[in-house]
């Protein structure tokens, strides 16, 4: 159990019913890796426009290796022109530099294709309590402030390109929705 | 003619994945012309997000083609160093912007095609291609679900919404054949499973384009090659102007970065 996975049991309200198959076998990848001092020092890089939510819970972090001296930390981007990869790659760097290790790679994967299926449940949780309403499989979000049903779209893209902005009927927020690609 | 007796030696490999990336930097460009200009602020961040998903398309095949070429070459050099003639974007992504009408007809058109296309060139051989196929159908789908109800709405909203979406389908009409135009080099890719024969794709989407157009009392005919060249770098007048604005940083400040 990673350190943010762990948080969804303490005690929380909501209950984040299943884990996806998609996170499943991204958090064995991770659990069965050789670097795990590598893997939880990367808890501490945070997506730099999703304050809180960190490159693991986003999904972005897929891969850990060590050749030789050299730590090779391997990313996928959410979005094709995603303007934060450069600075999640500098904060990469930073982290472990800080932690000792001076020869540190990152390198940006294609494939497997980013999805929000990857983001993690202490993720999805994250994204709530910043009032970004989480994926949903219909594309249909609960009003994140009062939990409403009674939503619309207001617009189809907002604050970044993985975000839609729409409003809730009963308590006239508007606020962000994660969507699901 | 330097031009052509140049592109012969390129090979087909660099000049296919090339052309999808002229075509996605394009695009873009003009995408990115609505930033501050939109009707409305909604829309002005839709566009400029949609343009954003195709520089990124743009860059992943540019640093394709450049490893592709070898010759050490940028991903930057590819986009801004390379003049109108050595661009090779089909037409359709060039054309100016137009009004609002113009762009969203122009968008339905490609979303539609893209939706076809992409679909298909995830199973390419190109495992790089596939990837980044993989990548663009995601964002391709979404474009699709925004550009439809625009062009429901506009076509059933007033008589000068619809008369300017019949107007922008009736100048689009000569450059929609070259989306399902062939060229030798990608044939010869097709048999080797790593591009996709645009040709076959044409009956389903004038199938698709007809049947939602058909649903507003929107007559359009099957796509016919009227005007040819893109990929041969042969372009409209419009596509110089386009890349001076795109190209004069680095044309002015060579190397510069942000």
């Amino acid at each position: 159990m990673t350190m943010s996975d762990a948080a969804i049991y303490k005690g929380s309200h909501q209950v984040i019913p299943t884990v996806n198959p998609v996170y499943a076998q991204r958090r064995k990848f991770r659990v069965d890796g050789e670097h795990q001092v590598l893997w939880n020092l990367l808890d501490s890089v945070y997506d730099p426009e999703l304050p809180g939510l960190t490159i693991w819970d986003l999904g972005v972090l897929q891969d850990v290796r060590k050749q030789d001296d050299t730590c090779i930390v391997v990313i996928t981007p959410t979005y094709s022109g995603c303007p934060a990869v450069d600075t999640m790659k500098q904060d990469i760097i930073s982290a472990l530099n800080d932690a000792g290790y001076q020869q540190v790679k990152v390198e940006v994967a294609l494939a497997p294709a980013w999805g929000t299926d990857m983001i993690s449940p202490a993720g999805k949780q994250q994204l709530s309590s910043l009032h970004i309403a989480p994926p949903q499989e219909d594309d249909q979000p609960n009003c994140p402030v009062c939990g409403s049903s009674n939503t619309t779209v207001l617009s189809q893209f907002g604050s970044t390109a993985c975000k839609a902005l729409h409003q809730c009927r009963d308590c006239f927020e508007a606020f962000d929705y994660f969507k699901r690609i | 003619m330097n031009n052509t007796i140049k592109s012969n030696e390129q090979s087909p490999l660099y000049r296919f994945v090339l052309g999808l990336a002229d075509d996605s930097v394009v695009l873009s460009h003009r995408l990115s012309e609505w930033c501050s200009n939109a009707p409305y602020l909604e829309e002005d961040i839709a566009l400029s997000n949609i343009a954003l998903d195709y520089v990124g398309r743009a860059r992943m095949f540019y640093q394709y083609a450049a490893e592709v070429e070898g010759k050490g070459r940028s991903e930057d050099d590819l986009a801004y160093l390379r003049s109108e003639r050595e661009f090779t974007n089909l037409l359709i992504h060039e054309l100016p912007k137009g009004d609002f009408g113009f762009t969203m007809v122009r968008q339905f058109l490609l979303d539609a095609f893209y939706n076809l296309y992409l679909t298909q060139l995830v199973d390419s051989k190109d495992e790089t291609i596939a990837a980044i196929a993989a990548k663009a159908i995601k964002e391709t789908r979404y474009h699709l679900k925004r550009s439809e109800p625009w062009i429901r709405q506009l076509s059933e909203g007033t008589e000068e919404s619809r008369s300017r979406i019949v107007r922008a389908l009736e100048e689009l009409k000569d450059f929609v054949g070259e989306m399902f135009l062939m060229e030798e080099w990608e044939t010869s890719l097709v048999e080797q499973g790593i591009a996709i024969d645009r040709a076959a794709l044409q009956p389903d989407w004038d199938r698709y384009i007809q049947g939602f157009l058909g649903e507003s009392g929107i007559e359009f005919g099957d796509a016919q090659l009227q005007i040819r060249g893109g990929r041969n770098g042969i372009h409209t007048e419009h596509l110089g102007h386009m890349l001076s604005e795109m190209q004069y940083l680095q044309r002015t400040h060579p190397g510069m970065e942000w």
